[in-house]
């Protein structure tokens, strides 16, 4: 019998373990969707750059108040995750605060007390957000790509970090209280106080049944860490993965100049056969496609930005194109990639070959997703790639699928179709003759 | 001081033909070859440059579109045909150093051609004027043309967030006697102009409003009474700004060569 706390806590464990994993693979199958890119040179630089960015937060700090608030929030995540392991060990052991036993115990209520000024910092934090999104509804947080389910779920996030935040305090409380009850067998060892939720032991004192404390302080332990299961299993489905892939991301953010766009080898090849530079070899290279229609064209660091992605909107904030009304927006561009690649996927799980999949639904580049006018409204400015807090690159998806317009299906506006028989014919995008394009320099020497 | 020096546009071909390559080959760009605006932008730097003496030439005729907006919209392979062709053309001439007045072509070279064989040092004329300024062979001239004007310096895309050169541009500016002041958007927040990625060769999309006027509305409330860049689209996006803001006499619009020739007595 008193075994069975521990083997229902083994099987929580166990079946979240499973269902996260499972998750996670299916996620990395869907990435490996994507095509090869090369993002594995310079490591220290690369370690450099996650440090700063995810692990310092350094891009989250130009909002500063934001910033700080969130950096409570992923402090308190981190550090608490240390407590949690105690609740792991406690819960497979069939222990009582393990830690208390093997740490000084002025050192152990220092700990917690330390904990529960992040749990507090953490509540305040998330209260502000929902007040921020909900009741000062900054412009943000209501673009039409928020409506619904990525509104919700934004909300249940803040919602569940207080609830189980409150679920920790109250654990406390109650065990600080049975901490000071003589019963039979009371395991509770002395801690010491604990410096926030001794505020709630008033309140508890008042109960005087022992067994209904002990209740008390069992229910916040096991919604606390059921909790925290449901939740790792949710943030999978949910944009709050960031947590867990800015780090993967950034490590394998683009380190060359922004401005620089790829150029592809495949095109280089013709080029330079249609100049009589190289010998036709008569070898066919494997072309494919150029430029993107479905996310099975883009690379797999595209597909990893989109489930990296906690659309905070800070790209859209700050994109010429969505302030001044356009239909652009470089976070939907991402929502959309996530969305497509989700759907694509759950093709694929349910028995369909990758090429059927692809078949299936509308392309990412469909009015279903990320329409002609978004693209065709994009300034290349790299606004949104700079104000992104962990690294993503909307405008490479956006580029991609520019580029699958114009070269696959030639559907460029007409008037950069003028552009480029201009410049095929002219050599500048506009129709002036060649041999007027050094006439300026009468005007210097005049 | 102007009166003496008198300007030579060297051509690459007759140097090459007389077997001589000069220092720094200064490409000129398809706007600074054709736009009426910007042509005047390319004269005042050429001034500077045979002021300073400084040993360059231009490809002249034989200059053609790097290809940035063909790229930008999406059309890779004639992007590349014209990259290759320039490429074979200075790599011919042997050029190994390159300035450009145009944060387009600037980027693109630098960043774009090295891959498909074109390898030269690139420099964007603010950097290039900045560089001058700091080796004190650009002295601006007493007078004070800017004396208690407020100039604001708008960041070209391709130059700042493409490039990250920000402070070229503004210690180029601070040169001149005037009040320098920073619209609310600037450096790495910089709002486009809305010229970049081929915007500036079609028709917006539907929308509130032009990204031109939303600028200008930015440069309005810092009271500029010059908006200062070094790009020609951005030059033309800031100039019609000015129009739909209905500005056009209150603000000028000056690419930074322009200023340091104006201030140089160049004109
Ligand atoms: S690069 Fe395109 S999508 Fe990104 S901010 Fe600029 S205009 Fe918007
Ligand atoms: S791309 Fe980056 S900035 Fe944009 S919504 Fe996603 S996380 Fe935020």
């Amino acid at each position: 019998m008193s075994f069975l706390p521990q083997l229902i806590f083994l099987i929580a464990l166990g079946i979240t373990g499973y269902l996260v994993s499972r998750r996670v693979s299916r996620i990395s199958q869907n990435i490996l969707l994507g095509k090869p890119l090369a993002r594995k040179d310079k490591p220290v630089k690369r370690l450099q750059t996650m440090a700063l960015i995810a692990m310092g937060q350094k891009k989250m700090f130009t909002r500063p108040l934001a910033g700080l608030m969130h950096f409570v929030i992923y402090a308190g995540f981190v550090l608490i995750n240390i407590e949690v392991l105690e609740i792991v060990i406690d819960g497979i052991a069939g222990t009582h605060r393990i830690f208390a036993y093997v740490l000084p115990s002025s050192f152990y209520a220092f700990l917690i007390s330390f904990f529960e000024f992040l749990a507090v910092g953490v509540m305040l934090s998330c209260v502000l957000f929902l007040i921020r999104r909900n009741v000062m509804k900054l412009p943000r947080f209501w673009k039409p790509e928020m409506k619904g389910w990525p509104a919700l779920d934004a909300n249940l996030i803040l919602i569940i970090e207080i609830v189980l935040m409150v679920f920790i305090l109250t654990m406390n409380a109650a065990d600080q209280v049975l901490q000071t009850r003589d019963f039979a067998d009371n395991h509770y060892t002395q801690t010491g106080v604990f410096a926030f939720s001794q505020l709630l032991v008033p309140m508890l004192s008042s109960i005087e049944s022992n067994s209904t404390l002990v209740f008390i302080e069992r229910f916040g332990w096991w919604a606390h860490i059921l909790g925290i299961f449901a939740f790792a299993f949710y943030v999978t489905y949910s944009k709050h993965l960031h947590i867990a892939l800015a780090f993967p991301n950034t490590y394998f953010s683009n380190l060359e100049p922004k401005g620089k766009f790829e150029n592809m080898p495949s095109v280089t090849k013709e080029v330079k056969i249609a100049m009589g530079l190289i010998e036709d070899d008569g070898v066919v290279d494997e072309v494919g496609k150029f430029g993107a229609k479905d996310v099975n064209d883009l690379a797999w660091k595209n597909l990893m930005d989109a489930y990296a992605c906690t659309e905070c909107g800070r790209c859209t904030s700050q994109c010429p194109a969505n302030i001044t009304g356009k239909k652009l927006s470089p976070r939907k561009v991402m929502m959309d990639t996530r969305d497509r690649l989700e759907e694509v996927g759950q093709y694929i799980q349910s028995g369909k070959s990758k090429e059927e999949a692809f078949e299936m639904g509308s392309a990412l580049y469909s009015d279903e997703y990320v329409s002609r006018e978004e693209l065709m409204a994009c300034t290349t400015c790299n606004a949104c790639v700079d104000a992104c807090p962990i690294n993503i690159d909307p405008l490479s998806i956006i580029m991609q699928m520019r580029q699958y317009i114009a070269m696959e299906e030639a559907d460029a506006p007409q008037s950069w179709n003028m552009v480029f028989s201009n410049i095929e014919n002219n050599l500048a995008p506009w129709q002036f003759s060649p041999s007027d394009r050094a006439n300026w320099i009468q005007d210097v020497e005049k | 001081m102007s009166e003496t020096t008198t300007f030579k546009v060297p051509l690459m071909a007759d140097l090459a033909a007389e077997g001589k390559n000069p220092e720094v080959l200064f490409w000129v760009g398809c706007a600074g070859s054709f736009d009426d605006r910007y042509k005047k932008v390319t004269v005042a730097f050429v001034k500077i440059l045979n002021k300073v003496g400084i040993d360059f030439a231009v490809l002249g005729t034989e200059e053609a579109c790097t290809g940035d907006p063909a790229k930008r919209a999406g059309n890779e392979f004639l992007f590349q045909m014209q990259a290759v062709q320039n490429i074979e053309l200075m790599n011919g001439y042997g050029i190994k150093k390159i300035v450009t007045a145009c944060p387009h072509c600037f980027n693109t070279i630098k960043n774009e051609y090295p891959q498909l064989g074109g390898e030269y040092e690139v420099i964007h004329h603010s950097t290039f004027l900045q560089q001058l300024i700091n080796d004190g062979k650009v002295k601006m001239k007493e007078s004070g043309d800017f004396k208690g004007k407020k100039i604001t310096y708008h960041d070209s895309c391709y130059l700042g967030r493409a490039n990250d050169i920000y402070e070229a541009p503004r210690d180029v500016l601070k040169m001149l006697d005037a009040d320098l002041v920073e619209m609310k958007n600037c450096r790495t927040k910089g709002l486009c102009c809305g010229a970049g990625g081929a915007q500036m060769f079609k028709d917006a999309e539907k929308g509130k409003k032009e990204v031109s006027q939303e600028r200008m509305e930015q440069a309005i409330e810092v009271k500029a009474d010059i908006v200062s860049v070094a790009c020609p689209f951005c030059m033309v996006m800031m100039t019609d700004g000015t129009k739909q803001t209905g500005k056009e006499k209150e603000i000028k619009v000056y690419d930074l060569a322009e200023l340091v020739a104006q201030a140089e007595g160049l004109n």
